[in-house]
């Protein structure tokens, strides 16, 4: 299997850090140098352990994953999941696992760290829990089901994010922290006074100063912990999150040089003793330090790419500066926060025992650098200060304005006063000067930047700074940021929309008239065809409507790189009679088409002449087929699984929500194509969390997700709604929908839309959920004009004598078009 | 002059082919036509501006970028002021008027002078 020219190249762990490894070889295109296998001591593929927590609300282990097993194998990486390594074999260059041994020419250490359980006696009894994988959670919320309070020991940050998973399971939750207050490591004493108030009123008791003696049997509850006064606190479920360890065992028992307490040591190059080896994440030590963040992971992940293809970049340390909400409260740290490290460092403080807000600066001797800062309450004045501190900017003269509450809210450091060096995304190292060069390539707005830098993909804590950025730099380019959707219309695809809705315009002559000038275009003309459609949904074959179609839409089936079409008729849910199939088969047949099944459950026909295509429509219509729309901007499949008709497992009737589906949305055109899919149960065989649309089954009825995508840029969709009734699944989909449709740029998938959306997920679901804009009533019956008017596109135009005659190949002559010319492979036709 | 016109006369009558009639054509797009010359059969596309100073446009239907024959297929509209078709396949545009693709200065359409004779479509060949 191994081909002799490559090295072998082997990564124990894939974690986060270690699938950010994966993905650096990837794009260094490593693999054409190295065989790669990755093992995993879990079952599950690397996911998000940062967004752990999120668990309980409602994701689950698919959707906190950060890639999947066909990216492994596009790649031609082997992915070895719930196989730990046992033993390295420096002397043979192996590693040893319970399945076999396996040869190595380099090996990365990608292990990570395991929670650390404080030598406690009684520590070790039953319901007695760590919080580090999904595994974890799964047994935390097993014992969950039989239990009402639960304490999490440690309150640092991996506590708070441990409280509120306990929290999300419903039970009474305390916090108990051996220091004299909660996130010891990012805040002073008034911090950590204001953090436990703020805790506290959200339910979570905080209990500091508490050393746990021991654990034994309660008398209310199951456990009773022992403190050192002898003051005692039942609980039924204890969850240690008290720091974590490096997982080094496998470079100690093979030899490799090691921390005092504990880390493999590594270099610049992330290379340990051995030379072989490299290590990167939690289990490496650089200069003496562990970092426990997962941004200098992928820093480290990002030298250790480098080093194995020969780059020059080097790790050099790494800012453990932090921005985080726990359990609802904003903590930030940054640099020296207590500023115990700087000599002659002097504070600001700023104390708002009202509104609970903190906020600490740490300035250099001189008063004209940050050296830290330090916030509870309102992270909104992070960006701001990390930009000071990690540039090194001069201060201005008074540094406490850049504490001090304004009513314009958090002081904002214009992007143009940034360096070209200022790092805007830490987790994936990207400088402003980075940001401005794939501007300076092309780029014109922020999904583009994100998509070249990955900046703002990480954590998202750059996203507002990104965006302001990216505004600014464009402005400065001149790059009008011009939004009019062609040389026609000064206007953007929204504006235009609404000038359409409000004016009642149908036609896009009068809109030409009335607001554009000249002729009209490629872009304009199918933009303004699927807005006309969305709000009147009158036939787009219609004489004023067909000249601004597409050829798809125009000749209603999908244009091939030979001229020729292929043609996909409706089948709701992907369920259809034998009957039925048979008619397809005969079609195609007689039309001599190649036939392919879609990702979409249904049956693609191609190789189509035009003048075919009446006749193959006419038998399909005849046959009890409509037209599936294939060939649109417009609603396409919904995909289902068998569902609890015939499924042991299936908890609903997928395939009929799926078709009530597909029919209520058919023939709703959009700014791009909708995919939609329901699944029966959990086990999610029809894959909707990859779709605009996706309808998981749940045991009281659907669960809502929203923005997925699959293609170039695959996104996993957002759990929107849970538990819903047929009816209030239907009202969501409908507003949201409408609401996309109204506000997406052309062609722009719900992903995207999803990801430019201001506010994000939470603005979405208070428009959609709360109707926080007053418009959802409007969206529904605007759905509603567009599923009563619905009519099969194809059933009209037979109809119709004019409009068959746009069918002809040739006006003037039966003669077939000769140069179609066909060849025959695996038993079909295709272009030759 | 008598002997002139009568000759231009003559070379009209033979040069100007009927191709399709009006009814044929779609206000604001194409359609597809064969066409007769001298060197054998060519498809030409036919677009139709109606209102428009100059109303009628025939171009090569073959696309040479996809090599599929498409352009009557695509999109009608203007560029800068110049009437455009774009190719349904990979979005090339090509100037109506002398059949230049705007995208590629290499790569050229041929066109035919194409006017109404009545009800009637004739083409120059």
């Amino acid at each position: 299997m191994t081909s002799t020219d490559k090295q072998r190249l082997i990564i124990i762990g894939n974690g986060m850090v270690g699938h950010h490894l994966v993905e650096q070889l990837v794009e260094r295109d490593a693999t054409t140098r190295y065989d790669i296998t990755v093992f995993g001591e879990e079952r599950h593929l690397a996911y998000d352990r940062v967004h752990l927590s999120e668990y309980f609300a409602g994701r689950d282990a698919q959707s906190l994953a950060l890639s999947t097993s066909d990216y492994y194998a596009e790649n031609d990486i082997a992915l070895r999941l719930d196989e730990a390594v046992t033993a390295i074999d420096r002397d043979n260059s192996e590693i040893v696992t319970p399945l076999g041994r396996y040869p190595y020419d380099r090996l990365v250490l990608a292990t990570g760290s395991y929670p650390f359980v404080p030598p406690i006696q009684g520590g070790d009894r039953p319901n007695c829990l760590v919080y580090r994988t999904l595994d974890d959670l799964d047994a935390i919320r097993e014992a969950g089901r039989n239990a009402n309070t639960g304490v999490v020991v440690g309150g640092g940050l991996l506590g708070l994010e441990a409280a509120n998973a306990l929290k999300g399971l419903d039970l009474d939750t305390a916090v108990v922290e051996f220091a004299p207050r909660l996130m010891p490591m990012q805040v002073d004493s008034e911090g950590g006074e204001l953090l436990r108030e703020k805790i506290e009123a959200l339910g979570v008791q905080a209990l500091t100063d508490r050393a746990t003696q021991r654990i034994e049997d309660g008398e209310a509850s199951y456990h009773r912990m022992v403190f050192q006064d002898d003051k005692v606190l039942e609980t039924d479920l204890i969850v240690f999150s008290a720091g974590i360890r490096p997982r080094d065992e496998l470079a100690r028992a093979c030899a490799l040089e090691m921390g005092e307490r504990g880390g493999v040591v590594i270099d610049d190059h992330c290379l340990t003793s051995d030379p072989a080896i490299l290590a990167v994440g939690e289990v490496a030590l650089w200069n003496d330090s562990i970092f426990g963040l997962v941004g200098p992971g992928y820093q480290m992940a990002k030298a250790a790419a480098n080093t194995l293809t020969d780059g020059s970049e080097r790790f050099q340390g790494a800012d453990m500066s932090t921005k985080l909400k726990l359990l609802g409260v904003d903590v930030g740290a940054i640099g020296d926060a207590h500023g115990d490290r700087t000599p002659g460092a002097r504070m600001y403080r700023y104390l708002d025992e009202i509104k609970q807000e903190y906020r600490k600066l740490v300035v250099s001797s001189d008063g004209k650098k940050l050296v830290g800062a330090m916030l509870v309450g309102d992270n909104s004045y992070y960006d701001t200060l990390m930009q000071y501190y990690s540039n090194g900017l001069e201060l201005p003269d008074d540094p406490a304005s850049l504490i001090l509450p304004s009513s314009e809210g958090a002081p904002t450091l214009g992007p143009d006063a940034l360096p070209d060096t200022a790092t805007i995304c830490s987790c994936h190292n990207v400088t402003k000067g980075a940001v401005c060069e794939t501007l300076d390539a092309g780029a014109t707005d922020l999904g583009a930047v994100k998509a070249e830098t990955k900046a703002s993909t990480g954590c998202g804590g750059c996203a507002a700074l990104l965006k302001s950025v990216v505004d600014h730099e464009l402005e400065a380019r001149g790059v009008e940021v011009d939004q009019s959707i062609c040389e026609h219309f000064a206007y953007t695809r929204q504006e235009l929309y609404s000038i359409v809705q409000v004016e009642g315009i149908k036609t896009f002559s009068e809109l030409l008239e009335k607001h554009g000038h000249g002729l009209g275009c490629d872009i304009c003309k199918p933009a303004v065809a699927s807005i006309l459609a969305s709000c009147f949904n009158e036939p787009i074959t219609d004489a004023a409507h067909v000249p601004l179609q597409d050829t798809n839409d125009t000749f209603m089936a999908n244009m091939q790189k030979n001229g020729t079409y292929s043609v996909v008729p409706r089948v709701p849910g992907g369920e259809i009679t034998p009957d039925k199939l048979i008619v397809l088969g005969e079609v195609a047949k007689k039309y001599q088409l190649y036939t392919k099944i879609t990702g979409g459950q249904r049956v693609d026909l191609f190789g189509a002449q035009l003048h075919d295509l009446p006749d193959i429509w006419q038998a399909l219509i005849d046959a009890g087929f409509e037209t599936g729309h294939a060939y649109g901007k417009a609603t396409r499949t919904v995909k289902s699984c068998v569902g609890n008709t015939w499924c042991r497992y299936g908890v609903q009737d997928s395939v009929g929500m799926s078709q009530q589906i597909e029919h209520r949305y058919k023939g709703l055109r959009s700014p791009h194509k909708l995919k939609f899919a329901v699944s029966g149960c959990t086990r999610e065989c029809a894959e909707a969390q990859s779709k605009d649309v996706g309808v998981i089954a749940t045991e009281h009825g659907w669960n809502l997700y929203v923005c997925g995508n699959g293609g170039m840029r695959p996104r996993h969709a957002e759990l929107f709604a849970t538990d819903l009734d047929d009816e209030t699944l239907f009202k969501y989909i409908d507003r949201f929908l409408m609401f996309y449709i109204r506000t997406a740029d052309r062609l722009q998938r719900t992903s995207v839309w999803r990801e430019n959306l201001e506010g994000g997920l939470d603005y979405l679901k208070a428009v959609i959920i709360e109707d926080s804009l007053g418009i959802a009533e409007e969206l529904e019956q605007q759905m509603q004009t567009v599923i009563d008017t619905y009519e099969c596109e194809w059933a009209n135009t037979l109809n119709d004598p004019e409009k068959l005659k746009r069918f002809r190949s040739f006006v003037n002559d039966e003669r077939p078009d000769p140069d179609i010319i066909m060849t025959s492979e695996r038993g079909q036709l295709r272009p030759a | 002059m008598t002997t002139a016109t009568a000759l231009k006369t003559e070379t009209d009558t033979m040069t100007w082919q009927t191709i399709c009639s009006k009814a044929d054509l779609v206000d604001f797009s194409g359609v597809a036509a064969w066409l007769e010359t001298a060197d054998g059969p060519v498809q030409v596309a036919l677009f139709y501006l109606p209102g428009h100073d100059q109303e009628l446009y025939a171009v090569d239907h073959h696309d040479p970028f996809s090599k599929a024959n498409v352009i009557a297929r695509g999109i009608v509209g203007d560029l800068k002021g110049q009437p455009v078709v774009a190719s349904p396949i990979y979005k090339q545009h090509f100037r109506l008027e002398d059949g230049q693709c705007l995208e590629d200065e290499s790569v050229q359409l041929r066109t035919w002078p194409v006017r109404f004779d009545g009800e009637r479509v004739r083409i120059h060949v």
